[in-house]
């Protein structure tokens, strides 16, 4: 515990946490992006959306291992505690930055800094707050930009992606998440000590093929409500959808 | 040649400074910058004005005295080259130049362009050593060194401790140089038995002279005159996180079998 003590206290660990979280955060969107091309693998016999039933298994994933619930919850707390650690330590380190240059450079160029690593903290906190309007959107409801009914994914993102501003807003910040990527997944490497000049290509560029790969992934769904490329989905009875 | 020079006059550490904009037409393009630098001073005292303090003193690349931010690049225009190996005819006539001193909380300003980087001292101090016997000199070449270890090693030992890096950097991070003087000793078996307390120390001395953290821009990288890798700040934060999760391991004792 002393020893996690002293990293935390430290700059390079505080980076090193930034890291990890960011792995963790990067983890979650690989599994979300998989889950949501369930979209386009159409329904079940009964006209169960593929998309409405994985929503339900992951309500009950895990049972009867553990109680139903139990695993979406803790895979909750667990990013919860990453992006607000991740946030934490972002933000002391720039403010401890901002102190170390007090006069500042009447011409300055940058020969080597990539603008999508200069903007990590606007491009970050575009995600948070995005991260929160999400969650109010498809997940409880809240904020409503087409009909919603709980349980209901197919029809919920068909409704609210057949409005151009949402899809255009959604696609846009997936944009955003993806300039944060670029730079982050490889400076994840850089971070944790494991880049070297002897792989540094191999990881840039795997590090950029990830981002495009899992953005276009996302950007996908949005896109296809919008140029109406989606069949409407059957209406089926509530009872089919368990757990609701 | 004739050029415009916008230099950044600054009588004291409390004076606030300012920008002054002085005309040369005398500049020949044979000169090295420091040269036409001279000759604004030489100008400057013939009209009794106060000349440009700057620092400097091997003006061939090795002292890392030289330090100016020229046009917004630290050692100016020319990559891979100290402000004292840059020639006037790296720049137009008619060339309009700002020369400013770095600009970095840790290295203030003692006049005009000269700043006070004893911070790099202290952090060479909190470990940037080894130890030795002090007994009868060992044969050369007495301990074998992996060939590309060792050119490695000299790579990182190349920095001049000159503080372009710092000066570079968005966030004023000295991690460049820092990485540099852990790794050109760590990297070497003479430099093992401090490995890790000299991470951890040189890191702890880096953080308490207030230069920022760093972000992986590489922008210390293109700017260093000696070209040293940010591969040593990867290094340096792997021995760092070993000296701070792991090092040093202690494994004596008893096992048993089953
Ligand atoms: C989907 C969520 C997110 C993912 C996957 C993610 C991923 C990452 C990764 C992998 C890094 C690189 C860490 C390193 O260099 O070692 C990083 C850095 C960074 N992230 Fe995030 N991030 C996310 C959300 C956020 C949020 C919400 C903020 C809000 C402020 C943010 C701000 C930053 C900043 C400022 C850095 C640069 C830190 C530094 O270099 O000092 N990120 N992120
Ligand atoms: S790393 Fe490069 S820029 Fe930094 S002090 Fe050493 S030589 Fe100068
Ligand atoms: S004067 Fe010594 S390096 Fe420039």
């Amino acid at each position: 515990m002393n020893r996690i003590q002293t990293l935390y206290n430290s700059i390079i660990g505080k980076k090193v946490i930034a890291a990890v979280t960011g792995l963790i955060l990067f983890g979650f969107l690989l599994g979300h992006v998989a889950g949501n091309l369930k979209v386009f693998t159409g329904s079940t016999e009964a006209g169960i959306p593929h998309i409405d039933e994985y929503g339900q298994f992951l309500k009950v994933a895990g049972e009867p291992l553990v109680p139903a619930g139990a695993l979406l919850w803790g895979a909750r707390l667990v990013l919860l505690f990453s992006i607000l650690l991740h946030i934490t330590v972002v933000v002391q380190l720039a403010m401890f930055s901002a102190k170390s240059r007090p006069v500042a450079y009447v011409k300055s160029k940058k020969k080597a800094a990539s603008l999508p690593a200069l903007w990590m903290m606007f491009s970050g906190s575009l995600i948070a707050g995005f991260i929160v309007f999400h969650i109010l959107h498809f997940t409880t409801g809240t904020i409503q930009l087409g009909e919603f009914e709980h349980g209901y994914v197919y029809n919920n993102l068909r409704s609210s992606f057949s409005n151009p501003f949402v899809a255009g807003g959604y696609i846009f910040v997936m944009l955003v998440i993806g300039i944060h990527l670029n730079h982050g997944v490889w400076s994840m490497f850089q971070t944790l000590g494991i880049d070297n000049p002897d792989r540094n290509k191999f990881l840039r560029t795997a590090s950029t093929a990830v981002t495009v790969a899992i953005i276009l992934g996302f950007i996908a769904v949005p896109a296809s409500f919008l140029f109406g490329a989606m069949p409407e989905a059957a209406n089926y009875a509530h009872d089919l959808l368990t757990g609701h | 040649m004739r050029i415009k020079l916008h230099v950044w006059r600054q009588s004291s550490r409390s004076d606030k400074g300012h920008m002054e904009t002085y005309e040369l037409d005398n500049v020949v393009a044979e000169m090295s910058f420091l040269e036409m630098m001279d000759t604004l001073n030489e100008k400057l005292t013939v009209e009794g004005k106060e000349p440009v303090a700057f620092d400097h003193d091997c003006r061939e690349g090795v002292c890392g005295m030289c330090s100016m931010v020229i046009n917004g690049e630290a050692h100016g225009p020319k990559s891979k080259t100290t402000t004292c190996q840059l020639y006037m005819r790296h720049f137009d006539d008619g060339a309009e130049i700002f020369i400013e001193p770095w600009r970095a909380s840790a290295f203030p300003v003692v006049r005009d362009l000269v700043v006070d980087r004893s911070a790099f001292d202290r952090i060479i101090q909190a470990g940037g050593y080894i130890s030795n016997h002090s007994g009868p000199k060992p044969d050369p070449n007495s301990i074998p060194i992996e060939p590309n270890l060792a050119e490695t090693a000299l790579d990182a030992a190349t920095c001049i401790g000159c503080g372009a890096c710092v000066a570079a950097c968005p966030n004023g991070s000295a991690m460049l140089f820092t990485s540099a003087k852990v790794s050109h000793l760590g990297m070497l078996p003479q430099g093992q038995p401090e490995r890790f307390d000299r991470a951890k120390s040189m890191v702890s001395q880096m953080e308490s002279e207030g230069f920022g953290s760093c972000r992986n821009y590489a922008e210390c990288e293109a700017q260093c005159p000696k070209g040293i890798s940010i591969a040593f700040i990867g290094r340096l934060n792997s021995d760092f996180l070993k000296a701070s999760l792991v090092e040093p391991i202690d494994r004596r004792g008893d096992m048993k079998a089953q």
